[in-house]
């Protein structure tokens, strides 16, 4: 038997299921809670402090995303109490940030400039040092802004606990804690899958794909959720595209199949698309190789030519090999034409695999 | 897929990737998901978090036979015997499971008496893995709770791939282990619309949706809706198709989207087939090896140019959506309308979607797919009507074969149309990396990409280099019985000895010169994971 659980928050009553944390149950109901550190494909990790609620009966505020659901509890999610100490956090976490979201590569797609924007925090309240280190662009895709770390974690976690590669760790501690690689080497393919699951999990403009970096931002950006065309899989991403060209491939979240995540080809082997050794004009042999024809003169003779052969030697001397990389459309009507426009069934799939 | 459609009914997967995760035994054969199916392979880690037991049966030490309970290293190919030899102990112990068998399979007693022919000694002598790593796998798969068999293209390309594919179903129906959640058969194929590519009916026997020509109700049924009457004569297959170019009698091919070039085994024959017919189209969105034999080369658009649906290894239908125009003004489903239309038969549709309207008029199982439905994450097939919310689990209740009942096929074990002799006394395996694509087309054009992983290297066990001589990134020559290529050596245990490891994805080294034209007879699938080859330390390049 299912029981039916439920809890109060901000004063209004809401079920759930058993085994979810009071964050999941805020988020299934469209409560805002403020997070950082959180990322759903990750196991609760209640760092950051910025999540807190308060529970009724229970003395001192808890994290929501670590803090499971149970039947009858009383949730308050802001208060005065607890935006103070939401600020404070994040005017720490601002006090040796490089204010510097107007170049950020991240600016718009950043929790942090959200957060301080919503909860009206100005740089400047605590002063701390900065760290002032080198940006890393030490491999081909992946680009670590130090200075804009905040310390949550994500990375590391999504890279040790979903992708399982181990790239990651935490090194150092307190103000000098960071993500790194062991004994700090550049990624490549002996220690890192670049998959970019870490850029997809950084909540500010530490972690970026560096082959989209000055491409665009987020305002300028046009996203269109689509399918990867790699592997059967059937991975969910966004094209990033600006001025008619696909600049980057962000994370789909709520993809059924992925859920954000992605692997090497799927985020990073996009640049196919634009490149200059695409066929770009239908081509015509002749006697010293091909020249360039418009698609009215080319697809004319396609159609003559397959006539004639159909003419001289029957609808079974013509056929099409289908392909396992196009549309289901596209498959279809390939069938269509040998069999309606040809008269064969000559059609396949080219190799099986 | 042939080998499921035979046994269960359809030629799919059975169950959703999303229920990996739920899994207490995964049992993965002949595929190596964490480099050609890297998310897939992090539903199977989170599954090995949660403490799901793991048996791998792969030739090659791969990522995760490196952490199963039990790697059944077998010999390539020789899968058959493996899965015969388990069903085997498992009957002999009584772990099978009599209330499924009995309720819903037929023909048990034919695999009954078929296994008990693969007692443990004959099965470790054909596949060369020890009886007890056997015996174990056989009881941690058969007293599983949740368990799924994930295989891959170690088992579909051999020249008995689809038998393969039965195999695995016979001991999946042997242990119950099909029709519920997180419960059953998962295949993992290549390329990424495999599934759709087969569903939608470029098949030469069957109409889309798998509706036999030779039928006169299909017929009549897509006469009605097309508006033409339709042969009753069965196509040829692909490689029939390329067999009578060969001959002469087959004058006009229309290639689409595919390099067989170079990505099919034996290209050399692939090769003289194209050269041979007369008129032949290719339409492809980079020059190939496969347009260099074209009449006419047409521009194709990649998917970030044009609408449609792919349909995945779990039979969901995801929408492709445009985000840019076709860099060359059409995308090849407007160009299939207008060929059409040039020859006398009008075809013309305002959107792919309407196209998918169609598709759901003739394709029970694609019935109530239309874009309306896909805006938030597809949808999986069967899903015949516009209420129906598609379907996670295949067979819960019944299979869909006549009768309801799945059945089992009584298999032996085949010899691979290669066989390693003194001259050829290796065996190559061909597979993929997770950096790079089928021909490299597009992941070697991707930035980055391509400077990770810029050229072909065979991967050869330090026991085997070091008796041939061969020190790490040395260029060797691989020789088999239809040609010699050159590349570098990558000495790494995760080859076994005796077989060494290539990809083809790269143009400069063209793995298929090597392979054979060996093929599975029903589906037509290339052995490419077989080829015997001799392997001698090089000095540069040889051409
Ligand atoms: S790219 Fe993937 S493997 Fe590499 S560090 Fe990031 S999460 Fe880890
Ligand atoms: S790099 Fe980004 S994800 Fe990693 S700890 Fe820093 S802020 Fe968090
Ligand atoms: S992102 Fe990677 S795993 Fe996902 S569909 Fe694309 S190629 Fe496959
Ligand atoms: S989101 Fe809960 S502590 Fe960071």
């Amino acid at each position: 038997m299912i029981r039916t659980l439920s809890m109060i928050v901000d004063g209004k009553e809401f079920s759930f299921s058993a085994g979810k944390t009071i964050l999941a149950v805020c988020r299934e109901n469209n409560i805002f809670v403020p997070t950082l550190c959180h990322d759903k494909r990750l196991l609760p990790h209640g760092g950051c402090r910025l999540c807190l609620v308060e529970i009724k009966g229970v003395p001192k505020p808890l994290a929501s995303c670590t803090t499971p659901a149970e039947n009858g509890m009383v949730v308050t999610t802001s208060n005065a109490h607890l935006t103070r100490l939401r600020k404070t956090v994040l005017e720490l976490l601002l006090s040796n940030h490089p204010n510097d979201c107007m170049t950020c590569e991240a600016t718009g797609d950043c929790l942090l400039q959200e957060l301080a924007y919503q909860f009206g925090i100005r740089p400047g309240k605590y002063r701390g040092a900065m760290w002032g280190l080198p940006l890393r662009q030490d491999n081909p895709f992946i680009t670590f802004d130090p200075n804009k770390c905040v310390v949550c974690g994500r990375c590391v976690r999504i890279c040790n606990e979903v992708v399982m590669a181990g790239t990651l760790t935490m090194t150092k501690r307190g103000f000098n804690a960071m993500p790194n690689t062991a004994y700090g080497k550049p990624r490549s393919l002996e220690n890192c899958e670049f998959c970019g699951q870490c850029v997809s999990s950084c909540p500010t403009g530490a972690l970026t794909d560096t082959k989209s970096r000055g491409k665009g931002r987020y305002s300028e950006l046009t996203r269109v959720r689509t399918t990867c065309s790699y592997c059967g899989t059937g991975c969910s991403f966004f094209l990033n595209v600006k001025d008619g060209k696909v600049v980057k491939v962000t994370s789909d979240y709520d993809g059924p199949v992925n859920q954000g995540n992605l692997c090497i080809k799927g985020r990073y082997g996009y640049d196919f698309i634009h490149s200059e050794e695409r066929i770009k004009t239908p081509l015509i042999r002749n006697t010293d190789g091909f020249r360039e024809v418009g698609w009215d003169e080319a697809l004319q003779l396609v159609a003559d030519k397959f006539k004639e052969a159909i003419a001289a030697h029957g609808p079974d001397s013509a056929g099409a090999f289908s392909s396992s990389r196009c549309t289901n459309e596209e498959n279809y009507l390939l069938s269509k034409w040998v069999r309606c426009a040809i008269g064969s069934n000559n059609v396949d799939n080219c190799a099986r695999v | 897929m042939a080998g499921l459609a035979t046994s269960l009914g359809a030629g799919a997967a059975t169950n959703s990737l999303a229920q990996i995760p739920e899994l207490d035994t995964i049992f993965l054969f002949g595929s190596n998901p964490t480099e050609a199916h890297p998310v897939v392979s992090l539903y199977l880690k989170k599954a090995l978090q949660n403490g799901a037991r793991l048996v791998v049966a792969d030739p090659r030490k791969t990522w995760m036979a490196a952490r199963a309970d039990v790697w059944l290293n077998l010999k390539p190919g020789k899968n058959i015997a493996l899965l015969n030899g388990m069903i085997n102990v498992i009957l002999e112990r009584g772990w099978e499971n009599k209330v499924f068998i009995e309720a819903r399979t037929e023909q048990f007693g034919e695999l009954r008496n078929k296994v008990a022919q693969y007692d443990l000694e004959r099965v470790q002598g054909i596949t060369g893995v020890e009886g007890d790593k056997i015996v174990e796998a056989a009881r941690i798969y058969s007293q599983a709770g949740k368990s799924m068999i994930i295989y891959g293209l170690g088992v579909t390309e051999h020249r008995s791939g689809t038998e393969n594919a039965m195999a695995i179903a016979n001991l999946a129906l042997v242990c119950g282990h099909i029709g519920r959640p997180s419960t059953g058969i998962m295949a993992l194929r290549g390329q990424n619309n495999v599934q759709g590519a087969s569903d939608l009916g470029p098949l030469p026997a069957t109409f889309p949706g798998y509706q036999p020509v030779a039928d006169p109700a299909n017929r009549k049924k897509f006469e009605s809706e097309w508006k033409v009457p339709l042969t009753d004569r069965t196509g040829l297959k692909s490689v029939e198709m390329l067999d009578e170019c060969v001959k002469g009698s087959f004058k006009a091919l229309f290639i689409l989207g595919e390099d067989p070039a170079q990505t099919d085994p034996d290209i050399g024959h692939i090769r003289k087939a194209l050269e041979n017919v007369d008129f032949l189209v290719v339409q492809d969105i980079f020059p190939t090896e496969t347009t260099r034999y074209a009449d006419v080369i047409l521009p194709g658009a990649s998917f970030a140019e044009k609408d449609g649906t792919f349909t995945n290894g779990e039979r969901r239908v995801q929408r492709v959506r445009k985000a840019i125009e076709p860099l060359a003004g059409m995308a090849e489903w407007e160009v299939m309308c207008r060929i059409s239309t040039l020859m006398g038969y009008p075809m013309s549709y305002e959107h792919p979607s309407y196209i998918m309207d169609e598709i759901a008029r003739l394709v029970p199982a694609y019935g109530g797919i239309h874009y309306h439905r896909l805006e938030n994450g597809g949808l999986q097939w069967p899903c015949p009507t516009d209420d129906h919310p598609g379907t996670t689990t295949l067979y819960t209740d019944l299979f869909s074969r006549p009768g309801g009942k799945a059945q089992f096929v009584a298999l032996d074990q085949q010899e691979s149309g290669e066989t390693t002799d003194d001259d050829y006394p290796i065996t190559l395996i061909t597979g993929r990396i997770r950096e790079h694509y089928n021909n490299g087309s597009m992941t070697s054009r991707s930035l980055g990409i391509s400077e990770l992983v810029p050229e072909e290297m065979v991967e050869i066990n330090p026991l085997d280099a070091e008796r041939l001589g061969i020190e790490h990134q040395q260029w060797v020559n691989i020789t088999s019985r239809r040609g010699t290529i050159s590349v570098k050596a990558k000495v790494t245990d995760r080859s076994e000895p005796g077989s060494v490891f290539m990809t083809f994805h790269h143009r400069d080294a063209l793995t298929n010169l090597l392979t054979s034209s060996h093929r599975d007879p029903i589906t037509g699938t290339p052995e490419y994971k077989v080829t015997a080859v001799r392997i001698e330390a090089g000095g540069a390049v040889l051409n």
